[in-house]
């Protein structure tokens, strides 16, 4: 009997194969597994998780997001723990900042069960880091299931309700971009319904103070064992047979690359790096000659097979950074000398233009940036379509560590009291709700002299156009309650607060001199709606009349795609055009121009 | 451009793929919003009706911000990783020409088939150096010269096909069109499953784009010099002399520190010093674009082109 069969409920009832990628496989899992409430913050690539979610019926399940990722865990805690399963999705540096709710709830089990589902992004297509969730997941005693294409990653999800039930613990489902991102054929199975089981009623289970917690915690690493022996029997660890003269041991996405390159190996494929199945590891090692670990990014399996005594090779011939694929598995495998080097195929030697994303042509986050450069501040910047602003034209962005760090990383720089220049944040709207709130009372608390601005495009725009509390729509699309930046800014006790129309350029560029004037916390709203979502803008285009055109790049510092080289020249250097197609009529460039020879199409 | 393939003999993409019983790889590449997935989702669906496995694998985390977007499309018998390796591409299509060189390296040497727009989307990265007579840094290679060294090429101007037809964005349809002489499935299967994957309403001008970009392929398969048509009316860039400098000239007496050229300089190289005159704080970076002068007040800046820039006017 095969794993699925073993393990799925209701497994073949409606054998329909269909094309989903990872995110819908798993959306649809976690609709089939009984699922009443779900809760995620986006980011890529886990967006599509909780978005693929609401397709289900509203009476089955609950979509929400939550204005940051340990909000959605709590959502999540707390439904389980009322009896009711539970998932909360968010992508591999979201898991930070739930990461403390995850610490205790690991402690304290979770009676319905619960499940995340956290997206790590080896290679960082769109992150700023490629942190491995299973270390995270050792941190906390959480199990950790790794599927490796959409079938499984559908069927994992089941699989770890049923996990997190029997073993009173939250199971980590753990996907990546290439997982999230890859579309493949998957058998689905009708949804169970779980009845709900109520509150659990146990305030010594679910009372984390310390005399609970330290009897909770050698239970924890009883479970562990237990967890450990459960998957050396379960078959969803895998052996696929091969030649013995070595075997490789290997987890989630990088199993189809073994399996690519190495067809005749002998595999062991975990289901789960942590806990180990260190039974059918013995058992495997002492079948092969010689033992091989393939995993992606950080060294988790590699060590706690060494830590069993049992030598392996892994990361001497694979790369502990970056996403893997057939080609690096297969020089890894040429380097250990057990495959032909592979042929570096012949290259035609091209070097087109690089193609960086850059901001949309006509975003309100432009203007802001342009007026930036004109105050000459030192700026602390944060996470979202406005990071790409740090570099060139606009480059007006000095630091970007993570979401939220903006505010308080300006509020450092000025108690630091090394920089002569104006010290400003600026922030998203959807950052600011998330994380931006407690370090601007701190910053308030501890009379900071900086100047926030609150880019407010009314939209989480970065990860694809999410709704959150300062749209005023759920994420189902109902109406709901608009939060009030103003508001949450006097409340906070900020006494210079202005909004102000990003595409009133010279409104923008008084506004913010004026703020970085004021002594004390003081916050520009930069208020003008994404011209991407919810909804496309597209006005009157401009056209550059190239007759008055004198070359001089002004509006090319805008960095709008719109605007390129034309072929005519003014002087040696060449005059601009601009597409008509692309561009929004935002007036950005006539507004810089200095020779007025930016007009409307039709004027 | 091989013209000795008709319609009827196996495609020429697969024709070697299925020799080597391995699956079939299609790396399908654009700019974001150009429809690269759609392509994606058509050959998807397509290889899974013929019973095959096919894995689909995109990255597009920036997509919409005008990034590259790329695709790779698996499908065969079996088939273990969702990406294609360098120099495994079967099929290259590519909707803007400057991908299409990106991933060049992408095709299998040999039997791939490249299918490439010739249409420019300039990136604004590409007219960074304002330098006096500096080049847009778009692509050197022209497409009559890529057709050439690839030996399997198709390279079309689908987009201006597609406006032509009445709507532009229905390029990645034409391209779709030309890809389907290359693989198995029959043409009313492409046309049936292409119509669920448009718009409503689009459903006619997509037939026809299909339609249009069919046959070009197999008109530039009887004649060559039809084949070489749109690949000859690309336009290259426009080429310049070399750089040029400039000087700037400062009349420190004149200058009151009113800031106003050191906030507007496109270069950013100027500055305020200690006595609050301006100075130009980074010579390398001045393009003699003449902003400060002409801005300037009380006339204290001038922006003097040395004898060699007069001379290459
Ligand atoms: C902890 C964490 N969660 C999620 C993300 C993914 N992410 C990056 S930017 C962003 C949203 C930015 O929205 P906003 O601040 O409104 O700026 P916009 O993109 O709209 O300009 C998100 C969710 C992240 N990088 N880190
Ligand atoms: S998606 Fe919206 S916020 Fe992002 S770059 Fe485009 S206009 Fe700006
Ligand atoms: S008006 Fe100017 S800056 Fe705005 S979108 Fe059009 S070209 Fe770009």
């Amino acid at each position: 009997m095969t794993y699925r069969e073993a393990n799925v409920p209701g497994f073949g009832a409606d054998t329909m194969a269909r094309p989903l990628t990872g995110n819908e496989a798993m959306a649809r899992g976690v609709w089939e597994a009984g699922v009443k409430v779900a809760a995620a913050y986006p980011g890529t690539p886990s967006t599509e998780i909780l978005e693929s979610v609401a397709t289900y019926p509203a009476s089955d399940i609950t979509a929400q997001w939550a204005v940051n990722e340990k909000v959605s865990l709590d959502v999540a805690i707390g439904a389980a723990l009322s009896g009711v399963r539970a998932m909360s999705a968010m992508k591999h540096v979201g898991l930070n900042v739930a990461s403390d709710s995850l610490m205790s709830q690991t402690y304290i089990g979770v009676h319905a069960g619960l499940v995340l589902i956290v997206c790590d992004d080896p290679g960082i297509h769109s992150s700023q880091n490629e942190q491995d969730t299973r270390l995270f997941a050792r941190l906390a005693n959480a199990p950790i299931l790794e599927p490796s294409d959409a079938q499984e990653a559908h069927d994992f999800v089941k699989i770890a309700y049923d996990i997190s039930e029997e073993f009173d613990t939250p199971v980590i489902v753990r996907s990546t971009t290439r997982l999230s991102h890859t579309r493949s054929s998957v058998t689905v199975g009708p949804r169970v319904e779980v009845e709900p089981k109520g509150f659990v009623g146990n305030p010594q289970k679910t009372v984390s103070i310390p005399a609970n917690a330290r009897r909770a915690h050698p239970k924890l690493i009883e479970r562990e064992e237990k967890l450990k022996a459960f998957f050396a029997a379960s078959p969803l660890t895998q052996v696929d047979e091969g030649t013995t003269t070595y075997g490789i041991v290997t987890h989630g996405t990088p199993y189809l690359y073994v399996k690519e390159v190495a067809p005749d190996a002998k595999v062991l494929k975990l289901a789960a790096s942590y806990p180990l199945a260190e039974e059918t590891v013995k058992a495997f090692a002492a079948s092969v000659d010689r033992l091989l670990v393939v995993e992606e990014l950080e060294p988790v399996i590699e060590e706690s097979i060494k830590a069993l005594g049992i030598p392996c090779e892994g990361k001497v011939f694979f790369p502990r950074v970056g996403e893997l694929s057939p080609e690096i598995v297969k020089a890894g495998l040429a380097a250990a000398g057990l495959a032909e080097a592979p042929a570096e195929p012949p290259s035609y030697d091209i070097n087109p233009v690089v193609r960086p994303p850059v901001l949309c042509a006509g975003c309100p986050h432009t203007a802001s940036y342009m007026a930036l450069r004109a105050v000459d501040g030192r700026v602390a910047g944060d996470i979202g379509c406005y990071t790409l602003a740090a570099v060139e034209p606009l480059r007006s962005i000095d630091t970007t560590i993570c979401m939220g760090a903006s505010i308080a990383n300006a509020v450092g720089m000025a108690m630091a009291g090394t920089n002569k220049e104006p010290i400003i944040a600026t922030i998203g709207d959807s950052t600011f709700l998330h994380s931006g709130i407690p370090p601007l009372i701190d910053a308030v608390y501890n009379k900071a002299d900086i100047t926030v601005i609150i880019l407010d495009n009314k939209i989480t725009a970065m990860t694809g156009g999410q709704h959150h509390p300062g749209t005023g729509h759920t994420l189902r699309g109902e109406k709901t309650h608009q939060v009030s930046y103003i508001d949450i800014c006097k409340a906070a006790g900020v006494e210079w607060v202005r909004k102000v129309d990003p595409y009133d350029v010279g409104t923008l560029y008084r506004t913010i001199r004026e703020a970085t004037e004021y002594k004390g916390v003081s916050v520009v709203i930069s208020e003008r709606p994404c011209v991407l979502d919810p909804v496309r803008i597209k006005g009157q285009p401009l056209k550059v009349n190239p007759e008055g055109c004198v070359a001089c790049q002004s509006c090319m510092n805008l960095g709008c795609p719109a605007i390129t080289w034309s072929d005519q020249f003014y002087e040696g250097h060449r005059k601009v055009q601009i597409d008509a197609a692309s561009c929004i009529g935002c007036t950005l460039c006539a507004q810089l121009c200095p020779s007025d020879c930016i007009q409307p199409v039709n004027a | 451009m091989t013209a000795d393939t008709s319609l009827d003999e196996p495609a020429e993409a697969t024709r070697e793929a299925s020799r080597a019983d391995r699956p079939t790889n299609i790396l399908i590449v654009g700019v974001g919003g150009q429809g690269v997935i759609m392509i994606s989702k058509v050959l998807a669906l397509l290889s899974q009706m013929h019973g095959a496995e096919v894995k689909q694998s995109e990255v597009h985390g920036m997509a919409k911000r005008g990034g590259v977007v790329f695709s790779h499309v698996r499908y065969g018998k079996k088939v273990w990783s969702p990406t294609i390796a360098k120099g495994e591409a079967d099929v290259l299509i590519a909707l803007e020409w400057a991908e299409g060189l990106r991933w060049l390296d992408f095709l299998r040497p040999g039997t791939g088939v490249f299918v490439s727009d010739t249409r420019k989307i300039v990136p604004p990265f590409a007219c960074r150096n304002r330098k006096f007579g500096a080049d847009r840094a778009y692509a050197k290679e022209t497409p009559a010269e890529i057709v050439s060294r690839v030996g399997n090429g198709y390279v079309l101007d689908a987009t201006g096909a597609a406006e032509d037809l009445g709507n532009t964005r229905a390029a990645n349809t034409v391209l779709l069109g030309a890809l389907s002489t290359t693989l198995e499935f029959p043409a009313e299967e492409w046309e049936n499953v292409i119509d669920q994957f448009v718009p409503k309403g689009t459903q006619e001008v997509n037939r026809e784009a299909f339609r249009y970009g069919r046959d070009w392929v197999e008109k530039a398969r009887r004649d060559p010099a039809f084949g070489l048509s749109d690949a000859n009316a690309y336009e290259a860039p426009v080429l310049l002399p070399g750089e040029v400098d400039v000087e700037l000239e400062i009349n420190e007496t004149w200058c009151k520190g009113c800031d106003i050229c050191v906030k507007l300089c496109p270069e950013r190289c100027l500055a305020l010093s200690e006595k609050h005159k301006a100075t130009l704080k980074n010579p390398a970076a001045c393009t003699g674009c003449r902003v400060c002068e002409w801005l300037c007040p009380d006339f204290a800046i001038r922006v003097k082109r040395t004898a060699a820039a007069e001379a290459a006017e």
